[in-house]
């Protein structure tokens, strides 16, 4: 069919233009692109660990350089306690905090989209019980929560990620909802019931790809607070003992007593990569935000 | 008009209970019908219940009592029943910026139903897909239909939108429409070209065509039989040269005074908004606005009493000229049925603002 | 001869990112006290954009050239001070879409009792109060009704308080963009009565804009039909209801039926095509691409407003012929 996949491939230009469409939108954005670039930095550097940091550099035994050294020409960002250089632990443990920030993030996104679509769209008991779980999750405090979780789960990168996504999706839960509410509403949701729909086609077809956008949008703004909680937990003691991340520096600088002694080049360092990434995350959140969601489009 | 009786509403109320936990009594026992090849306009003021009547038709609301029967059997609730029962009859939406998906475009507007149905109908041409979604935008009046394939909805006229809503329950091949106020959002230019495409269809297809609309002109177009609805009933129906020209109902009489340019009858604008559903009047449910009550035609006749405090039976969905009124019984048409003789067909009687 | 509307030579042009985009394109009107003159034209024909043009409230993107005069003043020319003082008491506006224009969390009163308090600020809260009851009372609501909120009123009750809100101050000119738009046949009977009422008894001048031929019939003295930015035609009412000059301003007449006419039965009167984008107007007539009547000439050049009938000109070269 010839005509088939002439259509088929305008198709594909039309989508093609509304993707350029909307990359010309987010550049329009400034902190949006600033904080594009910020993160495009920090996972090359994440991904080019191997090429820029000797692995051998986080082994304790290995330890080339004195206790806490302070910057030098051989050790840019100084040593730690044990004699490493920072800079190399930097490098490695953003692997660590963006694949934790990450992971969880898909945990929390999964759990907090499927329980959202489906409270919002079932009404009745199946809805409100879905609902009643949200606020019950989205009351209980974080800390205590993870603090539990993580000590019954035991310390591993896998948990800790589990934990972060399992304590954080109400929020995107109440989102997704509001919005699948709002969308059940249109007149096309009832003409596609009308068609002959059932309730998987019009959540498949109608509701989810209407709820998507903002999905996409929150996943940015989760991945921030993900790795700002891996932060937090490692920093508590919770993490993974046999990698290093930010977090973990972070702890292992407050043990050590680096502030005490002055020893800013361990703490700085991490603290302000978790900072930038965090700040990055959520920019190009809000941007994509008022990228996608219309509504917020219009009012500028 | 031989064809075989399709759809029908038996008894059919809806109701809704609202935030103060009060019950509204959208749709107050109706009974209609719709045959194919025939257009019934069902015609009301906004809460009259119309709309309602024509969602619970099409099963999106769920009746609190009677029944919907297509061919003589009940219409089940089930998914499955439901969905077989959707082949058949079709709906087009009010509002037709909003009845379409954003997201999609016309191709995939149209061919949502076929895909949905795609096991349950196959055409008997042998037709692909495209070749029928092109085939129900044509008929729907969008020609050449190929240009229009991939067009998103914010990007076609209101009139076109319309058509591509009408091409989408067309491209199904159903033997019944229901059609909700299918113009009342566009342009006057376009309305009359939209109501030829209906008349089209059921010259060509045999259509059955519900149209749910507020318009009296638009009746008088198209329709071969009206009914006209106030608050959750059926207060008059019959042949739509009857109903417009020899009303019985003083409601009716009052609509069609109100017709702008409608010059041979003396307007009587009735005092007040439909009431609200959830206080239905005792007696008849129109008598606390009704102008031959308040003038005294009713008293004088002797039924001013039954106007207050005696219900009125259902209308039959028969064909015939039926009319739920107190003053046009007692005026010897009897059993609420009027013939083309009967007298009292004298609007202009009545209170005008 | 000042009168009290006469609008001579409007353009009014839009200028968007996709170019410039003519919304009225030469327009004379006139509307004297105690008259109404309907204005007719469907989405897109300039009919908006022109009363909004009468008190300069057309928006900052759009270009204006000709005169508007009220009461022998140009509204495009005049000063800041003298242009509020026209929009409060010389002429005011009721919008379509009542719900959109009333403040949802402040009670109809205040909002009624507004242009007063703006006009009059030494009037004491007695005077306010006794003038918006009897404002409400005029567009026949109980006075009590000022204590309400909008939500508290039905769609007829609104578009009620917008009309009292454009005669707080006693405008000698009000303009009606679709009043009665999204109503009910019997609220909009009771809210186009409400308005011919004031029009006899106040003797206010009235612009009334309709997509709806038959209700401008029933209230105008005279009509004006727009296509795409001009008048096409404009007469006494009746006639150009019932005996339209235009092929355009017919159908338009022809879309609502008269009931009872057997004509109308079975026969929906359209129009094919759409109307057409301001922005690529087709040569010569306008309407051309969608009249059953037109010839080669109508596409060369576009065809003058002239009177083909006393009182009642039309733009169109097929006029009397065959």
């Amino acid at each position: 069919m010839s005509a088939g996949t002439e259509a088929r491939r305008l198709a594909r230009r039309r989508r093609a233009q509304s993707w350029r469409h909307g990359w010309r939108e987010f550049r329009r954005n400034r902190s949006g692109m600033a904080g594009a670039v910020v993160l495009t930095l920090f996972v090359v550097m994440a991904l080019a660990a191997p090429l820029i940091a000797d692995a051998d550099g986080l082994s304790v035994t290995r330890a080339t350089g004195g206790v806490l050294e302070s910057p030098s020409g051989a050790y840019p960002l100084g040593t730690d306690d044990n004699g490493r250089s920072v800079l190399t632990l930097l490098i490695w443990g953003s692997r660590i905090s963006l694949l934790v920030g990450l992971l969880a993030t898909v945990i929390s996104i999964l759990i907090g989209t499927t329980v959202g679509l489906l409270s919002g769209y079932f009404g009745g008991w199946p809805g409100a019980v879905l609902f009643r779980l949200t606020e019950w999750f989205l009351v209980i405090p974080f800390l205590p929560l993870a603090i539990v979780l993580a000590t019954v789960l035991g310390r591993s990168l896998v948990n800790i990620a589990i934990v972060i996504g399992v304590t954080s999706w109400p929020g995107t839960a109440l989102l997704i909802r509001s919005q699948t509410l709002s969308i059940k509403q249109r007149a096309y949701v009832d003409r596609s019931r009308a068609l002959g729909g059932g309730h998987g086609h019009l959540l498949a077809r109608h509701v989810l790809p209407n709820v998507m956008p903002l999905v996409f949008a929150n996943t940015t703004l989760t991945v921030a607070v993900a790795i700002l909680s891996e932060t937090t937990l490692s920093f508590l003691g919770l993490g993974d003992p046999t990698r290093v991340s930010w977090g973990s520096m972070l702890q292992d600088a407050f043990q050590v007593g680096a502030i005490t002694t002055g020893s800013w080049w361990f703490i700085v360092p991490p603290g302000l990569c978790v900072v930038l990434v965090v700040l990055s995350f959520t920019l190009v959140g809000q941007a994509l935000e008022s990228v996608l969601n219309p509504r917020l489009r219009e009012r500028r | 008009m031989s064809a075989p009786r399709l759809l029908e509403a038996r008894g059919l109320v809806v109701r809704f209970t609202g935030q103060g936990g009060a019950t509204a009594t959208a749709v107050d026992g109706v009974d209609l019908s719709l045959r194919s090849g025939e257009v019934v306009a069902l015609v009301g003021e906004s809460g009259s219940g119309k709309t309602t009547l024509a969602r619970t038709l099409m099963g999106l609301e769920r009746p609190a009592a009677g029944e919907v029967l297509l061919d003589g059997a009940p219409v089940g609730r089930r998914a499955r029943e439901l969905k077989e029962f959707r082949r058949r009859v079709q709906m087009v939406f009010q509002d037709p910026a909003g009845a379409l998906n954003p997201r999609h475009t016309v191709y995939e507007a149209v061919a949502e139903g076929l895909r949905l149905h795609g096991r349950t109908t196959r055409d008997p041409q042998g037709r692909t897909e495209e070749e029928r979604v092109a085939a129900a935008l044509s008929s729907a009046g969008l020609r050449p239909p190929e240009r229009l394939f991939l067009r998103y909805p914010h990007e076609l006229s209101g009139g076109q939108r319309q058509r591509v809503l009408i091409a989408g329950a067309l491209a199904l091949a159903p033997e019944l429409l229901i059609a909700d106020e299918p113009v009342s959002s566009l342009d006057a230019s376009i309305r009359g070209e939209l109501l030829a495409l209906l008349l089209t269809l059921r010259a060509e297809l045999g259509l059955g065509v519900l149209v749910v609309t507020h318009d009296l002109g638009l009746a008088w177009n198209i329709a071969d039989r009206t009914a006209v609805m106030y608050l959750g009933r059926i207060v008059e129906s019959g042949p739509t040269e009857e109903i417009l020209t020899r009303p019985q109902h003083p409601y009716t009489q009052a609509l069609l005074s109100v017709v702008p340019e409608s010059r041979r009858l003396e307007p009587v604008v009735l005092h007040g908004e439909v009431p609200d559903p959830t206080r239905i009047p005792a007696g008849c449910r129109f008598h606390p606005r009704c102008p031959a009550l308040a003038d005294g035609s009713a008293a004088a006749a002797g039924v001013d009493d039954g106007c207050r405090t005696a219900r009125l039976p259902v209308l039959p969905a028969t064909g015939e000229h039926v009319v739920a009124c107190h003053l046009a019984a007692a005026r010897g048409v009897a059993g609420g049925s009027a013939s083309a003789s009967a007298a009292g067909a004298e609007p202009g009687r009545g209170a005008s603002d | 001869m000042t009168g009290l509307l006469r609008i001579e030579d409007l353009s009014v042009t839009y200028r968007t990112e996709e170019g410039d985009v003519p919304a009225v394109r030469g327009v004379d009107l006139a509307v004297d006290a105690g008259e109404v003159l309907g204005i007719a034209g469907e989405s897109g024909s300039g009919k908006s954009t022109l009363a909004s043009t009468v008190l300069r409230l057309q928006p900052s993107s759009a270009r204006v050239s000709g005169s508007v005069r009220v009461d022998g003043s140009d509204v495009l020319t005049m000063r800041w001070g003298e242009l509020r003082a026209l929009r409060w008491a010389g002429a005011s506006i009721v919008f379509q879409g009542a719900q959109h224009s009333l403040n949802p969390v402040r009670r109809v009163g205040t909002q009624i009792a507004e242009p007063l308090r703006v006009h009059d600020p030494r009037a004491t809260d007695d005077t306010v109060t006794s003038r918006v009851g009897e404002l409400l009372e005029q567009v026949g609501l109980p006075a009590a009704r000022a204590a309400a909120y909008p939500h508290q009123l039905s769609g007829g009750q609104r578009q009620r308080v917008m009309i009292a809100m454009a005669l707080a101050c006693r405008p000698a000119l009000v303009l009606a963009d679709e009043p009665t738009t999204a109503l009910d046949v019997m609220v909009q009977a009771q809210v186009l009565a409400l308005l011919s009422g004031l029009v006899r008894e106040l003797g206010v001048g009235m612009v009334l804009i309709s997509h709806d031929l038959s209700v401008l019939a029933d209230m105008c003295d005279r009509i004006a039909v727009m296509y795409a930015g001009r008048v096409v035609e404009q007469g006494p009412a009746a006639e150009v209801f019932e005996a339209s000059l235009h092929p355009y301003a017919g159908a338009l007449s022809a879309a609502f039926p008269r009931v009872g006419d057997p004509a109308a039965r079975f026969a929906p009167a359209g129009l094919p095509g759409d109307p057409p984008d301001p922005r690529y107007l087709p040569s010569g007539c306008s309407f051309a691409p969608r009249c059953s009547r037109a010839v080669d000439a109508c596409r060369e050049q576009v065809p003058p407003l002239e009177e083909k009938r006393p009182g009642h000109a039309a733009a169109c070269i097929r006029v009397g012929e065959p």
